[in-house]
């Protein structure tokens, strides 16, 4: 790892301060992805702008229609949170399945969505959820969060506060999961509401995507042999999913559905 | 070079270092701690699981400047040099090591799962919680065999000392 300097500051404002006048920073939340990659010389930021400091980053609040959870919020935190486990149980049980227990002690939800991997769980979570991602200075649909590979609507020095999930009437996430980092080589959330099922896809394409062949096949539908014939029918676009040596761009096509297929089940 | 101050293992320690420098370096290089060890690069082997503030990280993945004024416990705080913890007895009876070079990794990620699941966790949750401790040598039984045991003796020690 190159040298860098380190910073600690107690306020967003202090934060963003920091990182203007830095010649190339970076914030750094839990340091789960950036000081292996800073490790591997892949990253060699000039600054390291830690935001483990700032208070009331960490907060997790539940009402009737939303859980907001702060943006330094640990996946350990979030997985055992009493709140979260009963208003959105999928989202939970997704925390608690990211990478391994040391991992989900330091990991972030912000710094996990900010980092934007193609193969992480929360992009899918937040799609089918219909997150609003809320910075320093707007708020963003997830949607329109999630840009492309290792990339987002963030501004540079743009700090993500919190993130508000819609509260599902049910939810699943399943993943089928690289035995060896836990990265999802594709996963699937689906979510019920009374406006209709939301799905959100990660691990498959280059970035997280809404479901939309899925949700429109399989509106309405309530049988689990309904559900499977209407799977078939829908023709995923192969030449857009990711072909790597963990899976090739067919099985991963394959795999979406399957894994739609449970997880639309387990909405039942 | 900046100065960092923790508690390791129930003892005050300052020390001097750079920014860069990983919190497993801190423990090995600088206290001679080398009970903790590092296996990989990338954070996946767990060998250098130590708790801080209570809670298990992987302390190859947290520099010891975000650690400054934390309390850290590794492997060479569980007993006094005489006696063997509970969790290590459990390991040594269970055949749970080889080579021994992940146990201080699976001793303390173990402490965590009893932390956690209490004294009579199940197997299966046993492997899950295991994900990120990898071991070369055992086929992993003998581990996990290890942690039901060390965890349940654990239970039997606090029963008696409550008595």
């Amino acid at each position: 790892m190159y040298q860098f300097e380190y910073h600690k500051p107690a306020s967003i404002e202090a934060a963003i301060e920091l990182m203007n006048e830095a010649e190339d920073g970076k914030f750094i939340a839990g340091g789960q992805t950036m000081l292996p990659t800073m490790k591997h010389r892949l990253a060699s930021p000039t600054d390291l702008v830690d935001l483990g400091k700032i208070e009331g980053l960490q907060s997790v609040r539940v009402d009737a229609e939303t859980v907001t959870i702060g943006a330094m919020t640990t996946h350990a935190a979030v997985a055992a949170s009493v709140d979260i486990r009963q208003a959105i149980p999928a989202l939970a049980a997704l925390a608690g399945n990211i990478g391994d227990p040391a991992v989900r002690n330091r990991g972030t939800l912000g710094g996990s969505i900010a980092n934007n991997d193609p193969a992480a769980d929360y992009p899918a979570a937040l799609i089918a959820l219909n997150a609003i991602v809320q910075t320093n200075s707007r708020e963003i649909a997830a949607e329109d969060f999630f840009t492309g590979m290792f990339e987002t609507a963030l501004e540079e020095n743009e700090i993500i506060t919190q993130v508000r999930f819609a509260c599902p009437t049910q939810a699943s996430y399943q993943k089928f999961a690289n035995p060896a980092s836990r990265y999802a080589i594709a996963g699937v959330f689906a979510a019920n509401f009374s406006s209709g099922l939301r799905i959100g896809v990660t691990g498959a394409t280059a970035v997280a995507h809404r479901g939309a062949r899925l949700e429109a096949a399989l509106a309405g539908k309530q049988d689990p042999a309904a559900i499977a014939a209407a799977l078939q029918g829908v023709a995923l676009p192969v030449e857009k999913m990711n072909n790597d040596i963990h899976a090739s761009a067919e099985y991963r096509a394959d795999l979406v559905k399957t894994l739609t297929r449970k997880a639309v089940l387990a909405c039942l | 070079m900046v100065g960092v101050t923790m508690t390791v293992n129930g003892e005050a320690v300052v020390g001097e270092v750079e920014n860069r420098t990983l919190l497993v370096h801190f423990l090995r290089e600088n206290l001679q701690l080398t009970g903790t060890h590092v296996g990989c690069d990338t954070s996946q082997c767990g060998a250098c699981v130590v708790q801080v503030d209570g809670a298990s990280v992987k302390a190859c993945a947290m520099l010891a400047v975000q650690a400054d004024g934390c309390q850290v416990a590794t492997i060479e705080g569980l007993n006094d040099g005489k006696t063997l913890h509970p969790m290590q007895q459990a390991f040594m009876d269970h055949h749970g090591l080889q080579c021994g070079f992940c146990t201080p990794g699976m001793v303390m990620s173990a402490l965590d799962i009893v932390q956690r699941h209490g004294n009579t966790v199940d197997e299966a949750t046993i492997r899950h919680e295991l994900e990120g401790n990898l071991c070369r040598c055992t086929g992993y039984h003998n581990i996990v065999n290890a942690i039901a045991a060390g965890a349940a003796a654990m239970g039997d020690e606090t029963e008696s000392a409550e008595v």
